[in-house]
């Protein structure tokens, strides 16, 4: 090959690690974080982690590592088929292997209520209910055994017998059961503002292209894990879960309990990126085995069982059409989403949420359209909807700033709306602007040369591209006390999770700061339903919903310290709930914002792409934590960096089930695959939330794999539109380069 | 075949010797976090393919849910709870705690059993995928980011906090470097012994 040598680009931020973290314009955390406490100010100092020490010493247990005496191991077995009905169950000779003490099926299973679900009727929770099985991987039975082997080895014996019938799994954007979802007040799936034909019509550039993202798995590195048992009469349970409340509340409805003779505690969750916000099989075949036996039951997901049981992310392909002025200014945005859900729930990802949000256009249209197919329920996955809507997005951007010769962070500054594009209401803060700039100057994109395919690094060919990213930013409500004690100290009680958030850490920040006491003498305790209803850690407003209900009771207990002279013995108690406060709030929007740069080299012998530096600049509202906010959003961008090169789900047409059901098959970003990577934020005040806090842990993941696929254009002159960026589509799409050499222009 | 299904086995694990019976199916991985109530030892996969249940085999890490627990005996097994020296962290789990090298902390135990191996790997002059050189006679390669990126990469974290795992692990060795050379450990084995070890390096080997 003969093209052409020149010379890679400035790289400013290619240096060590380590001091341009610190060098970085006081947007960054200093690399050693502070371990002094104080009486104020805890909020904004980075602090290791409470438990850091449980977790690096191996001491902290998850849910499935608590011991019980007379403990038995439950084991599901699940379906081999993608439709159709349970003939048999050949439980006898599986009853008659060793340690075997149940086999819980559709036929003796207790009876569950039907129409339960934090969300609404979640049908996944009707377990053993009936004989119809609705995809490959659904729960058939549980076998419970002495022990795990034990009980392993019955549930692989126990041979199910099935009446199939013809199955569907196949999706596209041309699927005839397409079709509107029957919405509800959570999912707003169209919106229209001015005439968008008639705009593209008058458009001097358009861009029209449809972008396609596969099913995405969470794979948490804890798999779910469940123990439940009676004592003194309440149903104990121990659960990898985000919200031990919600979670407590289904599961009393689901076996027609009393909301208080039900307790959920998930002390340390290990990952979760959304598969454990809602309740999950294993820990409602723990609750009916524990009921049964009449002793602990623990039931733990195998790795293949996780990805046929708690959600993923569908496959998505969404067109979009913008009609631009010569100028860049957008005159059309049309956003068209598409995506699946199972044949018994009705999950939509909302992919066409970010067009809403971003950018202003004349007119704006977004539609949202699913098809029910015979595979696993869908749900959230980091991001969920604004993930693979900004990579259709994010992408037709970059592609109408070649079309108008524009950079792209030109093109995006001269479509920057004034209020909320779709809805028209105010912002209650948009700070996306000083995103661009800190992260183009900090990432050295002013002397970027936009001409593709020029750049070489030996075999590698060199770009550079960025994207916008925004998530929402919510806050919902939440209920905390807080006790002064006699001794002087101060117990924070909140039905939060710390699934690697931070947020153990971040709330005694919080209530440190609130109570006007130093660090030390502050002690939270969370991931207990008995603590009250709290919002789940989900949809990046855990942090923020929770901060504010322990301001708040902080403020209650310090106006009742004023009117005691001693603090009694059992200490003086404050709660509060925030309600009422969360439900006056409405007439503004709130996000988070961001911008994503990444640099990539293209092996144009094996296709394949070295992501070689990453930058994520962020408006995150308040920042708590800055050691733990920076390695959320550097978590999410790594996700990010997974999505768009290695993250895919392979669906077996003939079979329905998945192909790649495990760490070896379905790969996720390993150690070596993942460069030299900073996160910065700039300032956000935003005080729509009393507490200015906003949640970062989806927005890192937001607009990562458009960046990574608008460098690859930029290093290679060919767009990818389907994730993600394989080998063999690089290889097959070529180069601009070789393609003119070799006379035929491949277009893809 | 054998008609035994259990076998009374004596594990050392953490310079104990336990005695246990054991069903003969049951992983070392199993009998660490059911038997013996070692659970810092994780379970993310069962099959070989994430590294949270990495522990040390005779001072060399090994998946522990792909070894069986009756072939264990006689193996000296250390597992997380054997780092520490007491109250006193191993440095990598200091480093850990410090550089933030995790977030839910689940595959942590694996990370660190891995760093420590590592370490000693590299200062043996074992290469790995990611060394230019591997001819004897050049001595160990530095342990920059490159290397340790490389070596770690059998331990998975989808928290994706290798970047902070990274700047720990290097940390880490940097320490345990100027220790033997304190020590006066100047064989080929022992480490470059010329500070060539930069702490939270840079990924400039890869030159852009
Ligand atoms: S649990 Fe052993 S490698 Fe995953
Ligand atoms: S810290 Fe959560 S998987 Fe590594």
């Amino acid at each position: 090959m003969t093209a052409p040598t020149v010379s890679a680009p400035s790289t400013p931020m290619a240096v060590p690690s380590v001091s341009a973290a610190t060098a970085a314009a006081g947007t960054t955390t200093s690399p050693a974080p502070t371990r002094t406490a104080g009486s104020s100010g805890a909020v904004g100092t980075s602090r290791t982690r409470l438990e850091g020490r449980a977790k690096v010493t191996g001491a902290a247990r998850y849910a499935g590592e608590v011991p019980f005496a007379e403990l038995a191991y439950g084991w599901l077995a699940t379906s081999t088929v993608a439709r159709g009905r349970i003939r048999s169950i050949g439980a006898e000779p599986v009853l008659a292997m060793p340690g075997v003490l149940a086999v819980l099926h559709h036929e003796n299973a207790p009876r569950l209520k039907p129409g339960v679900g934090m969300m609404g009727p979640d049908a996944t929770l009707q377990i053993l209910q009936d004989d119809r099985v609705p995809h490959v991987g659904w729960p058939v039975a549980l076998v419970v055994a002495e022990t795990p082997e034990q009980a392993r080895a019955a549930a692989e014996a126990l041979v199910v017998t099935y009446d199939e019938e013809p199955h569907d799994v196949g999706f596209s954007s041309g699927h005839p059961g397409l079709h509107t979802p029957d919405g509800g007040p959570r999912a707003r799936t169209d919106t229209e503002k001015g005439d968008i034909e008639a705009e593209l019509a008058a458009s001097a550039v358009v861009v029209d292209e449809e972008y396609t993202t596969p099913e995405e798995y969470h794979t948490a590195m804890e798999p779910h894990a469940a123990v439940a048992r009676w004592e003194d009469g309440r149903l104990e349970v121990i659960d990898s879960n985000q919200g031990s409340h919600a979670v407590a509340q289904d599961l009393a409805k689901l076996f027609f309990l009393d909301a208080t003779s039900v307790r959920v505690r998930s002390e340390h969750v290990g990952g979760a990126f959304g598969s454990k916000g809602l309740m999950r099989p294993h820990l409602i075949v723990a609750a009916m085995a524990a009921t049964m036996l009449d002793r602990p039951v623990r039931v733990v997901l195998t790795r293949r069982q996780l990805f046929s049981m708690v959600g993923f992310r569908p496959a998505t392909a969404q067109r979009i059409r913008l009609g631009a002025e010569p100028g860049g200014r957008l005159r059309a945005l049309d956003h068209d989403a598409t995506s699946f859900s199972s044949t018994i729930n009705e999950y939509v990802e909302q992919s066409a949420q970010p067009s809403r949000v971003v950018y202003a256009a004349d007119a704006l249209r977004t539609r949202t359209r699913v098809v029910r197919l015979d595979v696993p329920t869908p749900s959230f996955m980091r991001a969920p909807g604004w993930a693979p809507g900004s990579f259709a997005i994010e992408s037709a951007m970059d592609e109408l700033a070649e079309k108008t010769g524009l950079d792209p962070i030109t093109l995006r500054l001269r479509n920057e709306p004034e209020v909320g594009p779709a809805s028209g209401l105010p912002f209650s803060s948009r700070n996306l602007i000083p995103c661009f700039e800190e992260g183009a100057r900090r990432f050295g994109w002013t002397d970027r040369d936009p001409r593709p395919g020029t750049r070489r690094d030996g075999r590698w060919l060199l770009g550079t591209g960025m994207a916008a990213a925004a998530h929402s930013a919510g806050t919902a409500p939440s209920s905390a006390s807080i006790t002064a004690e006699a001794d002087g100290t101060f117990t924070v009680r909140i039905a939060a999770a710390d699934i690697g958030t931070g947020a153990r850490t971040a709330l005694t920040q919080i209530a440190a700061d609130a109570l006007e006491t130093p660090l030390k003498t502050v002690r939270v305790k969370i991931a207990d339903s008995d603590f009250g209803p709290a919002f789940l850690a989900g949809g990046s407003m855990g942090t923020a919903s929770w901060a504010w209900a322990v301001t708040e009771a902080a403020a209650a207990l310090r106006e009742k310290l004023a009117l005691v002279d001693q603090i009694p013995g059992e200490g003086t108690t404050a709660r509060a709930d925030t309600t009422e406060l969360v439900m006056a709030m409405r007439g503004q929007e709130r996000y988070a914002f961001g911008a994503q740069f990444a640099e990539v080299a293209v092996d144009v012998a094996s296709g394949e792409v070295r992501v070689r530096r990453m930058l994520g600049t962020f408006a995150v509202g308040r920042v708590v934590n800055p050691l733990t906010a920076r390695s959320q959003l550097i978590g999410g961008m790594i996700m990010g960096l997974s999505m768009a090169l290695h993250e895919e789900g392979i669906r077996d047409t003939a079979s329905g089930g998945l192909v790649n059901g495990d760490l070896a098959g379905y790969h996720v970003a390993s150690n070596a695959d993942v460069p030299v990577i900073e996160a910065g934020w700039v300032d956000d005040p935003d005080t729509y939330n009393p507490t200015g806090i906003k949640g970062l842990g989806e927005i890192g993941i937001v607009g990562v794999a458009a960046a990574i696929a608008n460098a690859v254009w930029h290093a290679t002159g060919i767009r990818h539109r389907s994730l993600p960026i394989r080998l063999d589509r690089v290889l097959t799409a070529g180069t601009a380069i070789e393609n003119s050499i070799g006379g035929g222009a491949v277009t893809y | 075949m054998n008609p035994t299904k259990s076998s009374a086995i004596s594990l050392r694990v953490n310079g104990e010797t336990h005695s246990l019976t054991v069903d003969n199916r049951t992983t070392l991985l199993d009998a660490l976090r059911e038997h013996i109530d070692l659970t810092g030892t994780k379970k993310g996969c069962d099959q070989g393919q994430c590294g949270a249940c990495t522990v040390l085999l005779d001072g060399r890490r090994a998946n522990s849910c792909l070894q069986l627990a009756v072939a264990a005996e006689g193996r000296a097994v250390t597992t997380i709870e054997g780092m520490a020296d007491g109250e006193r962290l191993h440095p990598v789990q200091q480093a850990f705690l410090d550089f933030d090298g995790y977030q839910c902390g689940y595959c942590t135990p694996g990370q660190v059993c891995s760093a420590v191996a590592v370490i000693e790997e590299h200062a043996a002059g074992w290469p790995s995928a990611a060394t230019a050189d591997i001819r004897p006679e050049t001595g160990p390669p530095p342990l920059d980011d490159n290397e340790i990126r490389e070596r770690m990469s059998g331990n998975l974290c989808r928290c994706g906090a290798y970047v902070s795992i990274v700047r720990a692990v290097a940390e880490a060795a940097a320490q345990a470097a100027a220790v033997r050379e304190s020590a006066g450990d100047t064989t080929p084995d022992g480490g470059s012994g010329s500070g060539t070890v930069p702490a939270g390096g840079s990924g400039a080997r890869v030159t852009a």
